[in-house]
């Protein structure tokens, strides 16, 4: 359609009024500049070689403008950044290795700290036990020394107190005889007589 | 001047700023000169200003330039592959030029470049030549094997061949036609709203109240050629990568 009306600008370049009527309001009072001689401006050739020229000027001097300076900019920023993130990402590995190490040496050595706490404890149990023994059998040992003195006393004075009453005994005898009889019996015959008794 | 606003061709005029004539041939630096210039130093010092810090870690316009770098690249590695890279440059070039100026185009008052048929037509022959350069240095006569599909029957080859050459001559065509038709069409449509709205303004209240209409509509027309403007200069790369995969690997 506007191709068309294109074309019938075309053809008559100087009737603005008399297509302007046909065309409807947003065509009235069209003013064609002198430049267009009247043509679809896209569509006039006057105008081509004009922006052909200025075409390639412009954009042979952008073409060359990307590829010397902003493409490697832009592609060495990008660049740039990959190598950093892979090169992070590398230490990041090494790193979860080393933690990984450390964490793996800690708990050997909290395996072997617990082994070797149980060995000590076993040992100073051990120790406690045999100390505990060997001053049980001191004690015994004394006490039986003790009561085995003890029971030498006793008898010891057991055997003196039996010594004793034979003489009690005579004592006495000899008094009681004396008492009832008036007369004085021997020693020897009272020791005799207490012996006897006592038998 | 309020008029010529109306009118929905008007912004496609070119205008001579500076007459120069070489030769009997009008070489004037003209208003879609002058957007040319303004594309190509608004992309580069974009380009070149948010990527001067080099930061490891990006800022967000730093990242909009590494995003549009390895959009265009990851683009042209999928449709090529790795050989394909020695044509980065220009892919990326291409993009950015055409995004740019079909972003540029949608100011209020600026000129669109890329709604001029020369200009995308020739873009389009810079690629096409580039692939048949390209295709001939690198494979001779073994890049026509690019009009010979394998495994076709031999009763079909003429016809085949005569399709596919067909085909490849259209592309430059197409290419450029593309991008041509798609700016045009949408600033004539934008164009045609706005312009409602200035008209139906001017008949009084009820023409103001009218005129919300197509407000809305120029509003919804706008943002869908944002979204236009950028995919077209995605189709052009795109397509650009493809034909050069044909001069890479001319064996379909």
């Amino acid at each position: 359609m506007f191709v068309t009306s294109a074309f019938a600008q075309e053809s008559a370049p100087s009737a603005d009024t008399s297509h302007a009527a046909t065309e409807g309001d947003t065509h009235s009072g069209t003013s064609v500049p002198a430049e267009a001689h009247g043509a679809f401006p896209p569509f006039d050739p006057a105008t081509f070689p004009s922006q052909l020229l200025w075409l390639a000027i412009t954009f042979g001097l952008f073409y060359l403008f990307l590829k010397r300076v902003v493409m490697p900019r832009v592609g060495g920023i990008i660049d740039v950044r990959n190598d950093r993130i892979t090169q992070d990402l590398d230490q990041a590995a090494k790193l979860k290795g080393e933690a990984d190490a450390a964490v793996a040496a800690y708990e050997q050595e909290l395996a072997e700290a617990k082994t070797k706490a149980n060995a000590i404890g076993q040992q100073a149990n051990d120790a406690a036990k045999a100390e505990a023994e060997t001053a049980r059998k001191k004690v015994e040992a004394a006490l039986d020394a003790k009561l085995g003195e003890a029971e030498a006393r006793i008898s010891s004075i057991k055997a003196n107190a039996m010594k004793e009453v034979g003489s009690i005994a005579e004592d006495t005898a000899s008094a009681i005889v004396e008492a009832l009889v008036g007369g004085k019996a021997s020693k020897a015959e009272i020791a005799a007589a207490v012996k006897s008794v006592a038998r | 001047m309020a008029a010529d606003k109306v009118d929905p061709i008007h912004q496609f005029h070119i205008n001579k700023l500076i007459p120069i004539d070489i030769g009997g041939y009008d070489l004037s630096f003209t208003n879609s000169a002058l957007f040319m210039v303004t594309t190509v130093v608004v992309a580069a010092a974009f380009l070149f200003l948010t990527t001067s810090s080099r930061s490891l870690v990006p800022g967000r316009l730093q990242s909009v330039s590494e995003m549009a770098y390895e959009f265009v690249g990851n683009m042209l590695r999928d449709a090529a592959g790795t050989q394909g890279m020695k044509f980065f440059p220009l892919v990326f070039s291409l993009f950015m030029f055409v995004l740019v100026a079909n972003l540029l185009g949608l100011f209020p008052y600026f000129f669109t470049v890329t709604s001029h048929i020369i200009v995308t037509f020739g873009l389009a022959v810079l690629v096409i030549a580039t692939v048949v350069v390209y295709g001939f240095m690198k494979h001779g006569f073994g890049f026509l094997k690019l009009f010979v599909p394998h495994g076709v029957p031999v009763f079909l080859l003429p016809l085949v061949v005569l399709i596919e050459v067909i085909s490849f001559v259209s592309r430059p065509v197409s290419l450029s036609v593309r991008l041509f038709a798609n700016m045009l069409a949408g600033h004539i449509t934008l164009k045609v709203f706005s312009g409602f709205v200035v008209s139906l303004s001017a008949l009084g209240a009820l023409g103001v109240a009218g005129s919300i209409l197509p407000l809305a509509m120029a509003v919804a027309l706008t943002a869908l050629e944002l979204l236009v403007a950028f995919l077209q200069a995605y189709v052009f790369a795109v397509l650009t990568c493809m034909y050069l995969n044909d001069a890479l690997h001319p064996g379909h």
